[in-house]
């Protein structure tokens, strides 16, 4: 199964081919349609966050207040998944066990040893973190799968410890856990922890959306099936898999330590296998790719479920479990017929008044990220020395040798099946090679990963473009210069990042004017035809920064008007000292751009040479046309 | 421990490890063709056991109507989706010859159940009514999603599993059943007792791993579904459609989950969710090998029915514990070996 990417969940592949280009949504345009006026747009979440604030003090019903609770507590858990699931392509049936990780603790410091209810949480959530830790390092070196069953045997074993453990009250659990209490006022009351149960899960939702939107949260977007990309932007993909795993679980866990406090006692059941599903389908439901989603899905799931235990049983006239069968017909529903979930419905349902504004355009003065020394020109930039590479029998690449002087472009040709995108991929370190050396600046890096190699000042772009497709073309291309900043998880959480935000987006803005796409910054990048598509990736790769860029077939699906400007940048940017490998089938392109060229047919080098001499080569046209007998 | 209990526990132990082996060939050929994650593979155990206990008592399980209703509904789908694509007239008759079987076996077995038939017959006539479950699930949860992700499809193995179980409650209520045994007999063996049902159950998983080693060695449709297996697309190049690979494989998970759960009925009392348990057993021996190779699934599949036998002589409360957390360490050496990078 090895051609299976991790499953994103999003309706669109990550390198999906392009749909038709929808038109750029200018601000004129949004002016001119018939929308909310500003004071409405920003009003609106402001009076549905009073709405929830007052609603403790109003005399609604304490059936209702309790519901809200458990949504609350449920959401965080969920929100956790969203980050997981829905962003990350990655899922876990095991965080019913982390709330159960969080809720144990807390209860049995509190009840058993007095302890306050907030050494607990912290208890709980180191000891979370600890697992989490280990369950992440053991799978997430592993294809996608694993995860999901790892946390399903782990959910399985604490269940069984749990309920078999003298000293945690066994099945009956731990009795006469304490209320919370703060700044001396007790939170025993339905209506007073309602408060700190929608502080914690309202912050959460927000912390979680900063992080989407920043650096590390551009990285995270890309696991869902463009990691090959992100790991050449210098990524390392496996570090985030931990992070956003870890965040869930800490999330799950926190809604433990409410629900421990909440409930006054803890045993087994909650926090089961069975749960650790009906999280997933909470998340599903309401919207796995979108924060609010998790909201959504909570509420929806604790409603439906309350419901059904009513009505199952009396209609089937006896006890049991019986919700799940509806639960799980409609997971599988909604996974047909609406895998988006029921929260981008009705967002698509609220643009018609409430369009999502564009990014507010914030970055003017910004300071420019620091640029890289560039080699003198002339000095040797790339060696390749005898590089090979062996698919079982197939030579795909068979010794190929050649340098590339810094202040070139260097042209990498030949007919289909050349080897020359496998030698893309061994140079910039996505392939491992087989054999041979790879020197680069000086220094060698033969086996280095692709994110060293990126890290080293190469950067590329892909012959399958590789892009992520819900996200804006300026995102896009920010994520090009990941490893030019250097804002971590917890400072993108709390929003302390956005001088350097500022500083990214205006090289990315920069990157894209000088590519020509300065009228596309806001457009989703699924939406571009594929020449642009094309264009943007390498944007990206020069946001980056390099000082050597790989170009894999830059001019495929571009207009002759697009190709003429394509091969002016890049003898712009040659002149400024980059130094650029391509490979091209556009022979005009080729020819009238670069100053070396490389012919590879079968994956052994043909010859080299300036392009009159490969012209003028005899051995290059018996390649692409065949010998006369 | 002398040894007299050792070899008690290792004949326990393999007797369990054949079921699982089995199971978790099961496992391994479904994700292999289709890219499930087969998580209701356990649903088809407990089915089997309880349409078994179900006929023993003589009554008329559940499970044959829900056949029926299955395979009606399928048909009701396939005849929207052909209406749809205005080719009504053209696909009506292989569909209602699609949905035949299933309502014949319904029918038939409707007519049987109250009959009293013989323990054997009763046998055979639960495999009739739940193989044909497995392709016609696969038909109403799986096959319009086929090309979806493998996490996607998991998410829908979680629904499936959810619903199977709770209808196994609706069908055979919450109480456990336990099968008589298929044969009384008993030998010893030095200070083992071999108990006629250990030998059976050896016996026929044996048995089936040679039948299933035949089937994809020697006929076709075995053949086709190996090359699915290897790659779909160019399978489907060749002629060898998905679909019907896919529908294959789950008819055969399901057959072999209910022949499981026919033949560890006489020796444990099962409910209606001790299918999952089960099947995740058959799981954790199928990651042993990685999800892709037959011999290293029943080589684990043994390993775990050891565990599980001698840690119930240990620790009995914590073997379920033992035996799950006995992943982990199996996950840690398998990701050391080959770290796996995927997304090409």
């Amino acid at each position: 199964m090895s051609a299976e990417p991790t499953a994103a969940m999003k309706a669109t592949p990550a390198s999906s081919s392009p749909s038709s280009p929808s038109s750029p949504v200018s601000s004129a345009d949004v002016a001119a349609r018939a929308t909310a006026p500003a004071w409405a747009r920003r009003g609106a979440p402001i009076a549905l966050l009073l709405a929830l604030a007052v609603l403790p003090l109003l005399p609604v019903p304490e059936f209702w207040i309790t519901q809200l609770n458990y949504i609350g507590m449920f959401a965080l858990v969920a929100l956790g998944l969203v980050l997981l699931t829905g962003v990350g392509g990655l899922t876990s049936f095991g965080q019913a066990a982390f709330v159960g990780v969080g809720a144990y603790t807390t209860a049995l410091l509190s009840s058993r040893y007095g302890l306050s209810p907030w050494i607990g949480l912290a208890a709980g959530i180191a000891i979370t973190l600890c697992i989490a830790l280990v369950l992440a390092l053991i799978t997430l070196r592993m294809s996608g799968h694993y995860l999901p069953l790892a946390t399903i045997a782990w959910a399985l074993s604490l269940n069984f410890s749990i309920a078999n453990m003298e000293s945690l009250g066994k099945y009956d659990g731990l009795l006469g856990v304490p209320a919370i209490e703060l700044f001396g006022l007790s939170l025993a009351d339905g209506r007073a922890i309602y408060y700190l149960i929608w502080l914690f899960a309202i912050v959460g939702a927000i912390a979680v959306r900063n992080l989407l939107d920043s650096r590390p949260g551009r990285a995270i977007r890309a696991l869902g099936g463009a990691t090959v990309m992100a790991e050449s932007m210098g990524v390392s993909t496996f570090r985030y898999k931990v992070v956003i795993f870890l965040i869930a679980a800490l999330l799950a866990s926190l809604s433990g330590w409410l629900f421990a406090h909440v409930q006054r006692t803890v045993n087994p059941s909650p926090f089961g296998l069975k749960m650790g599903i009906e999280y997933l389908f909470m998340a599903v439901v309401g919207g796995v790719s979108s924060v609010w989603g998790a909201f959504i899905g909570a509420g929806v799931f604790k409603i439906i479920e309350d419901q059904l235990k009513e009505l199952l049983p009396a209609l089937l006239g006896s006890n049991g479990n019986f919700e799940i069968i509806v639960l799980g017909v409609v997971l599988v529903l909604m996974l047909k017929y609406a895998p988006r979930g029921l929260w981008p419905s009705l967002q698509t349902a609220l643009s018609r008044w409430w369009p999502a504004p564009p990014r507010a355009r914030d970055w003017e003065g910004a300071t420019p990220l620091a640029a890289r020394a560039k080699p003198p020109a002339g000095a040797v930039l790339l060696q390749v020395d005898r590089l090979r590479k062996q698919f079982g029998g197939l030579v795909a690449v068979n010794d190929v040798s050649f340098e590339l002087r810094a202040g070139e472009i260097m042209g990498l040709i030949g007919p289909n099946g050349a080897g020359k995108s496998t030698t893309f991929n061994l140079v910039s370190g996505v392939l491992p090679a087989t054999g041979g050396e790879l020197r680069f600046a000086g220094e060698s890096i033969t086996g280095l990963p692709a994110r060293q190699i990126a890290r080293r000042g190469m950067s590329r772009t892909f012959q399958h473009v590789k892009m992520i497709a819900d996200m804006t073309v300026l995102e896009n291309v920010a994520l090009g210069g990941y490893l030019r900043a250097h804002s971590g998880t917890a400072k993108a959480m709390l929003r302390l990042d956005r001088a350097e935000e500022k500083r990214l987006f205006a090289e990315a803005e920069s990157q894209l004017r000088r590519i020509g796409m300065q009228d596309h910054l806001h457009e989703l990048a699924g939406n571009l035809a594929l020449g642009p598509q094309r264009l943007m990736e390498i944007a990206r790769a020069l946001c980056s920064d390099p000082s050597l860029l790989l170009l894999d077939e830059p001019a495929a699906g571009l207009r002759h008007k697009e190709k003429q400007a394509l091969a002016a940048v890049l003898r712009q940017l040659r002149a400024e000292g980059m130094s650029i490998l391509l490979v091209e089938h556009d022979m005009d392109f080729v020819m009238g751009l670069t100053d070396r060229i490389v012919v590879m047919e079968f994956g052994t080098k043909l010859i080299e040479g300036s392009p009159a001499e490969v012209q003028a080569s005899p051995e290059v046209r018996a390649a692409y046309l065949g010998t006369e007998h | 421990m002398d040894g007299a209990i050792a070899s008690i526990l290792v004949l326990d132990g393999v007797t369990n490890g054949a079921i699982y082996a089995l199971l978790a060939l099961a496992l391994v050929l479904v994700f292999a063709v289709t890219r499930v994650i087969f998580i209701p593979q356990g649903e088809f155990v407990a089915f089997g056991a309880l349409t078994l206990a179900g006929l023993q008592l003589g009554h008329t399980p559940l499970t044959i109507h829900f056949l029926i209703a299955m395979a009606l509904l399928a048909a009701v789908l396939d005849l929207v989706a052909a209406a749809r694509a205005r080719r009504l007239a053209a696909e009506v008759g292989s569909i209602v010859l699609r949905a035949l079987p299933g309502v014949a076996i319904g029918l038939c077995a409707l007519w049987l159940a109250p009959m009293k038939l013989p323990l054997l017959a009763q046998a055979l006539l639960t495999l009739a009514v739940v193989t044909p479950m497995g392709g016609l699930l696969y038909r109403l949860a799986y096959q319009s999603l086929a090309d979806a992700s493998v996490l996607v499809l998991l998410i829908v193995s979680v629904g499936v599993h959810f619903a199977l179980t709770g209808l196994g409650l609706v069908f055979f209520g919450a109480e456990g059943s336990r099968n008589p045994s298929f044969w009384d007999a008993s030998y010893a063996a030095g200070p083992l007792m071999f108990s006629g049902q250990t030998l059976i159950i050896v016996m026929a998983s044996a048995a089936l791993i040679v039948g299933l080693w035949l089937f994809f060695e020697k006929s076709l449709y075995g053949k086709a579904l190996r090359a699915t297996a290897v790659n779909r697309l160019g399978a489907r190049l060749m002629g060898i459609s998905s679909t019907s690979a896919g529908r294959l494989s789950f008819t055969l998970a399901a057959f072999i989950g209910a022949l499981s759960g026919i033949l560890i009925s006489p020796t444990t009392t099962i409910f209606y969710d001790s299918g999952f348990l089960i099947g995740l057993k058959g799981f954790v021996a199928a990651v042993f090998a990685g999800l892709s190779s037959y011999p290293g699934a029943a080589l684990g599949a043994l390993l775990v029915g050891l565990i599980e036998s001698f840690s119930s002589f240990w620790a009995s409360a914590f073997k379920e514990v033992i035996v799950f957390t006995s992943i982990l360490p199996v996950l840690l050496w398998r990701s050391w070996r080959d770290p796996h990078h995927e997304e090409h």
